[in-house]
């Protein structure tokens, strides 16, 4: 098992429960590979495991109008190949989004294939006027997944978390 | 067979239940037999229709869910099939309307005008049950039977690529979408 934080994925899941998330779409990466099992074993979590991340705008929606709160767990990559939904499906609907967003390819990052995404990320969120702020200390997340959530509803808006290496990753 | 012939043979049995359609024609012509509060138009984000209605599905699975969707959709999200077989909603009627173009951006012909079979593509991915129909009445039996069936499936009516003469109705996007969600909230909560 890579050295994913359990603790900091328990941290978060937990935040979401609190949060009344009983829903999530997630695609695996290797930053979400705890949280993906916390979803999958917990009985009262609806896991959605998708083709592509796009499929999971949708999917939210469907659950928000339905009365169902929910959260989207991707990749920065899964944004990237999200961003056509989260236009033309969230944006135009006024649907509130809370995407959690592993920040692969920054500073720290070993894989070559993943140092292009981390770049344009924030360019790319900036573009859309997504609301979005870093997770990289365990004493900021539960209550800025809480703020998020809170500003997704408030403003029937799509908005976002970056999930830090300082966070996911064990030291 | 229309697919405006197609829809008319069913409206009756879409009251009381939840559908969900793609753009274009298909939201043209649904509204033009009469628009009802439980009806929600994805006038864009194609090929989400299907996920929207799965995520309605899997979070309120006492409402019988209807997907309206079109070959130019399915084919830009052929991996939803796979999503929709994994979780295999009982309560998700997915219909694809397939004239084998895009016809709403000019009638360019699809990969279902070459032979792709969306039919054999859900069967493929798992979808349990499937069908493919040709004239009103096969389309109003396998309706019926996917009703009485409860169990996903996936019924590919081949239709004319005749359309509306033109897209946009009197029913604005958020109006639609609110309308909706207020729909949903009282469905089946009241009774």
């Amino acid at each position: 098992m890579p050295p994913v934080s359990t603790s900091s994925s328990r941290l978060i899941y937990d935040a979401l429960k609190a949060c009344g998330v009983r829903l999530i779409s997630a695609l695996p990466e290797t930053w979400l590979v705890h949280l993906i099992r916390m979803a999958d074993e917990d009985p009262e979590m609806t896991l959605v495991r998708l083709a592509k991340e796009e499929e999971g705008v949708g999917i939210s929606a469907g659950a928000h109008l339905a009365g169902v709160k929910s959260a989207m767990l991707m990749q920065n990559h899964g944004f990237l190949a999200a961003v056509n939904g989260i236009v033309s499906c969230a944006q135009l609907y006024r649907i509130p989004l809370l995407m959690l967003i592993s920040h692969r390819g920054s500073f720290g990052e070993r894989d070559p294939w993943q140092t292009e995404g981390g770049g344009v990320t924030e360019d790319l969120l900036h573009a859309l006027r997504i609301a979005y702020q870093h997770l990289d200390d365990p004493l900021h997340v539960a209550h800025r997944i809480a703020e998020a959530q809170t500003l997704a509803y408030s403003s029937n808006k799509p908005v976002a978390l970056l999930l830090c290496r300082d966070l996911m990753w064990e030291p | 067979m229309t697919r405006v012939d197609a829809l008319r043979a069913i409206y009756d049995q879409l009251a009381q239940r939840v559908v969900v359609t793609i753009m274009g024609a298909v939201a043209a012509e649904l509204q033009s037999l009469g628009h009802r509060p439980s009806f929600f138009y994805l006038q864009h984000a194609m090929g989400l229709a299907s996920s929207m209605g799965l995520g309605i599905a899997l979070s309120r699975p006492e409402l019988s869910v209807i997907v309206l969707d079109g070959d130019g959709s399915v084919l830009m999200n052929l991996g939803g099939l796979t999503t929709l077989a994994r979780y295999r909603p009982k309560n998700l009627l997915h219909i694809v309307f397939d004239n084998e173009s895009l016809l709403s951006v000019g009638g360019f012909p699809t990969a279902t005008s070459t032979g792709s079979d969306i039919a054999g593509i859900a069967r493929a991915a798992g979808v349990p049950r499937t069908a493919a129909v040709h004239s009103v009445d096969e389309f109003s039996r396998a309706f019926d039977e996917a009703l009485a069936a409860r169990e996903l499936t996936t019924v590919v009516a081949k239709v004319e690529a005749v359309g509306p003469s033109g897209y946009v109705t009197d029913l604005a996007l958020l109006e639609n979408r609110f309308q909706f969600q207020r729909y949903l909230k009282g469905a089946g909560r009241s009774a």
